[in-house]
């Protein structure tokens, strides 16, 4: 898939993923040697957006899962669809097979198995589902195949490139742990952070996207509830451009700063530290 | 030392400094090992980091025994390049002007390499006859970089009024990097201490514990401060933890109305039978927790996990002593700033009366002016180490107040085999309530779920 880290670094800004090297070299073990790639860190950093990026710049095809809290295996994995079987039973007195390939329905895990195109399967916060779940991923993410009762064990013709995402609202299993690779997303330096506004924002002016940046990173020292995130610093700089300022000045700041902070505390608590007007 | 030995070595160091690493995962390694530019160091840091060490807790940990088994460096073997030389004769006045200027903006590599030639020039100290020895805080002397602070921001702001954003930020940036500097010194210290003594007794002493099993009463002032920026998620775990387990639990009563209304399809058997869900245990809480300096971040740290907890609990009420009893519940109004909550709670409340802790005399106040706060349905925690200074235990006092109370703990923040010496009462008051050490987060974490 790629050829070194440094690949994976240019082909994900190509499709404007602006990686660091711990991402962009986990990204490359992770297809080197085709373990699925565990993402973890705050809301925010663009753990989801890491998988979208790998798909873009791979040409592959997303499938995703979105866990939540009750998922199981006839959402993730597969289900008979019994209204037909039950049709079949009854048109029919011959004792058809009623467990057939014609029969299953295919949910995201299963249709990742078997996709003969490249894929890339997102199992999207992995720590919202239950426990349960993570037992029956094991089978999955360590050899690429399911076990379906009726029809025996279906293996990956083609492995597809597996990205976990976690907030880490719960510890993720250590069996589920050793088989992934992990990156620890963090919020990213001033500089890197600056290239994202841009790149996601380019009529934004360089002098004020770096003001943006480092006032964030200032913010983000603060002991706040809840330190603005990327997408929030993105949103940042869309509201000035909105607004038609040009400068990030106390009072532009002290307007606009519900748009990164979102606890009364915080902003009570910004406002003090960074002496705003309020 | 082969490729094949120095990885071992360097597993083996990480177990040792606690990280769980299995043995599949050190295979996972050598399989990195052999796709990627082994000449890359980053990039060995990275693989290494991604196949082995997969809690953030976990990190820092990593990085310091990295940095020893496979050095940026190695004395000697190092051309010294004419640019360098220079670093080693400069005056220190030109040497300052540099490190200003790395302190505004620099890579990683331009600072680590200035790092390395300070040490150099500043690091060694004779450690007692004919040795030499290694250390940081000479080279922090000789460039005193916090002292640059006031230049760097003139030149920075360039005019610009003083006390603004602006300055916050520059500010900001300009402690970052001074932190960065002295990690690369205390890095490139810990390297050559490591070439002259070997890798192993370094890497024992220079790796912290994570910040979950950093001993409460040794924590420094910015170990607090990284604990608080805890508090929230932490609280935020464990919250979704104990509804998840709330909903495992055991289901309600018999809902008679549903299980009669079903069995009509039936003919009138109960086949299926339905409950009522399970009414959540939210207990009432009453912490009354030793505020005097030995215990005061244990204090601290439990007080934030328990407020942040709030929605875990009917009410949560406090109050803190060290030798009277105040309460401290209106520090804590939700929303409320929690480093201010600290100073004011250490300002405002009425604790202190000779300001020697005194357990007796603060229960017996406790029960004299709030002793209608403790009822059938509250869990009485008290935190504290027990040390009473020689002073009367008042032993049936904390009877009372205990048995009052649907449920009492005491968490120690002392470790067990420290109980009963000196003028410690543990096993006394341990023997009226259960008493159970806690000394980290983890422990921490653990009592809490058993309690909601």
């Amino acid at each position: 898939m790629f050829d070194s880290p440094a690949d994976v670094s240019r082909r994900l800004a190509a499709v404007d993923y602006l990686s660091d090297d711990a991402i962009a070299t986990s990204v490359f073990l992770a297809a080197a040697l085709g373990k699925p790639l565990l993402a973890e860190g705050p809301a925010g950093v663009g753990k989801t957006q890491l998988a979208k990026a790998v798909a873009a710049a791979t040409g592959a095809e997303l499938i995703r899962l979105q866990c939540y809290e009750g998922l199981d295996e006839a959402r993730a994995l597969y289900e008979w669809n019994y209204k037909r079987q039950l049709l079949r039973i009854q048109a029919s007195s011959t004792d058809d097979d009623i467990f057939g390939e014609e029969f299953l329905l295919e949910r995201p895990l299963l249709k990742a198995i078997r996709s003969t195109g490249p894929a890339v399967l997102l199992i999207d916060e992995m720590d919202k589902a239950d426990v349960e779940v993570e037992g029956l991923l094991l089978e999955l993410l360590s050899d690429f195949q399911v076990t379906i009762p009726e029809l025996g064990t279906i293996t990956a013709t083609r492995r597809p490139y597996v990205v976990l995402t976690s907030n880490a609202t719960r510890e993720l299993s250590e069996a589920l742990k050793r088989r992934c690779l992990y990156v620890h997303l963090e919020y990213p330096s001033p500089e890197r952070e600056k290239e994202i506004v841009l790149s996601q924002v380019p009529t934004l002016r360089a002098e004020l996207a770096e003001q943006l940046a480092r006032t964030v990173a200032t913010l983000r020292t603060l002991e706040l509830k809840k330190a603005p995130s990327i997408a929030e610093t993105v949103d940042w700089a869309h509201t000035l451009l909105a607004l038609g300022r040009d400068d990030l000045d106390e009072a532009t700041v002290a307007g606009t700063l519900g748009v990164v902070l979102k606890h009364a505390s915080d902003h009570a608590r910004a406002v003090k530290e960074l002496g705003l007007p309020s | 030392m082969s490729l094949v030995d120095r990885h071992v070595g360097f597993v083996h160091a990480l177990r040792e400094a606690g990280l769980p690493v299995s043995l599949a995962e050190g295979l996972d390694a050598v399989h990195a090992l052999r796709v990627i530019d082994l000449s890359e160091r980053e990039s060995l840091r990275a693989a290494y980091a991604a196949t082995l060490v997969k809690r953030p807790a976990y990190r820092p940990g990593f990085d310091v025994l990295f940095d020893l088994w496979f050095p940026p460096s190695t004395t000697g073997l190092h051309n010294t390049i004419n640019r360098e030389k220079s670093l080693q004769d400069a005056p220190v006045n030109e040497l300052r002007e540099q490190l200003a200027e790395l302190l505004t903006q620099s890579t990683d590599a331009e600072m680590r390499e200035f790092a390395r030639e300070m040490v150099q020039r500043f690091g060694q100290q004779p450690a007692g006859p004919g040795r030499q020895n290694w250390f940081s805080y000479s080279v922090m002397r000789a460039l005193s970089p916090e002292t640059l602070m006031a230049r760097i921001l003139q030149a920075v702001l360039a005019g610009r009024e003083r006390g603004g954003l602006a300055e916050k930020t520059a500010r900001q940036r300009v402690a970052a990097n001074t932190k960065r500097f002295e990690e690369a010194v205390a890095a490139d210290v810990r390297r050559r201490i490591a070439e002259d003594s070997g890798i192993d007794r370094i890497a024992r002493s220079s790796v912290r514990p994570p910040l979950d099993q950093l001993d409460f009463l040794r924590v420094t002032k910015a170990d607090l401060a990284r604990l608080r920026r805890e508090v929230h998620p932490l609280a935020r775990r464990l919250a979704a933890r104990l509804t998840i387990k709330h909903r495992h639990g055991k289901r309600g009563r018999l809902d008679f109305r549903r299980t009669m209304r079903a069995s009509l399809q039936s003919g009138g058997v109960p086949l299926t039978t339905h409950f009522k869900p399970p009414r959540p245990h939210k207990p009432e809480l009453v912490i009354l927790c030793d505020t005097s300096d030995s215990v005061s971040s244990f204090a601290h740290f439990t007080l934030l996990l328990t407020y942040a907890l709030r929605e875990q609990f009917t009410k949560v009420r406090a109050f803190g002593f060290v030798d009277t009893v105040d309460e401290i519940t209106k520090f804590f109004v939700p929303g409320a700033d929690v480093v201010e909550a600290m100073t004011r709670l250490a300002n405002e409340a009425d604790m202190v009366r000779f300001g020697r802790t005194n357990y007796g005399h603060s229960f017996e106040r406790f029960t004299e002016r709030y002793g209608d706060a403790i009822g059938p349905r509250t869990s009485l925690l008290i935190l504290g180490d027990a040390r009473s200074n020689y002073q009367p235990p008042a032993l049936d006092t904390l009877k009372r107040l205990a048995g009052g109370a649907r449920h009492a703990h005491w968490l120690n923040p002392e470790p067990v085999a420290q109980w009963d010496t000196g003028d410690s009462l543990a096993t006394s008051y341990g023997s009226v309530v259960p008493m159970r050490e806690c000394r980290n987060v983890a422990q921490l974490t653990a009592f809490i779920e058993d309690l909601a």
